[in-house]
């Protein structure tokens, strides 16, 4: 088994069921992920995209749904919807410790090639601490746009 | 936020975060070696850098990795710094590490713009 290359936690006072829902639906996601939709029905082998709103959206990172059980587990292919051969592994897991939800995002499998590390390390920060502010107090982070 | 400001108001923890940061995922042996403390110390530090959640855990096998999680810090900077800062802070920190780092070649401060 190859060594993780990102792995990330968070501690949210929330509830698995919301924090699923706040990953796996769009109207949630554009609120804490600088307004990014990300679209699926999160079945296992159903493709999922990352896309801006409005009439002509722009894909911003697509791939397959590999694993799903929900609300605790949620493993996704990452593509780069530019280069369809950088392919990487996200995993969500959300556990339930003590009376807090924790969320851990493991990415990794990069190609050797990939663009994709230098890409995401400073954008899963963000994009998890806008999530946490999101579910506690209602309101995403302002610069919480994956870049 | 309190555990997170009290992990890092410690230079070997620092330094601990330092060494992930350098080398993600490693173990508890791996750091030992480029850290002047006792294995002792490195494990305490090591367990209240995870309580504080700056350090997440990775089991492998038997093989317990340790990861830098930046998240809590992100938050403190949320706190502070205003969106339409960020981008001068920027420039101000690639700035003074330019100058600071006494190289005739300052490439590194045209890359941000």
């Amino acid at each position: 088994m190859a060594k993780p290359t990102l792995v990330y936690t968070t501690y949210i006072r929330s509830t698995p069921k919301k924090v699923w829902d706040a990953i796996t639906k769009p109207e949630f996601t554009r609120q804490y992920w600088g307004g990014l939709a990300l679209v699926s029905d999160w079945k296992k082998g159903s493709t999922w995209d990352m896309a801006t709103s409005g009439e002509t959206p722009e894909v911003y990172t697509t791939g397959k749904v590999l694993e799903s059980n929900p609300p605790k587990r949620l493993v996704l292919s990452w593509v780069d919807p530019e280069n369809l051969k950088d392919v990487s592994r996200v995993t969500y897991e959300i556990e339930i410790v003590k009376d807090t939800v924790c969320l851990t995002v493991t990415h990794d499998q990069f190609k050797p090639s990939s663009t994709m590390p230098g890409r995401v390390n400073g954008g899963w920060p963000r994009v998890l601490s806008s999530l946490k502010s999101f579910l506690e107090t209602g309101k995403g982070l302002a610069a919480a746009k994956c870049a | 936020m309190d555990a997170v400001f009290k992990a890092l108001a410690d230079e070997s923890r620092r330094k601990l975060l330092d060494e992930l940061h350098k080398s993600n995922g490693q173990t508890l042996g791996e750091l030992c070696v480029h850290l002047d403390m006792t294995r002792q110390a490195v494990t305490k530090h090591l367990l209240l850098l995870e309580a504080a959640n700056l350090v997440a855990v990775v089991w492998r096998g038997r093989e317990k990795l340790h990861y830098l999680n930046p998240v809590p810090i992100h938050e403190i900077s949320e706190r502070w710094i205003g969106k339409y800062e960020r981008h001068r802070l920027q420039a101000l920190s690639d700035l003074k590490r330019g100058l600071e780092q006494n190289q005739p070649k300052n490439k590194q401060l045209n890359k941000k713009g």
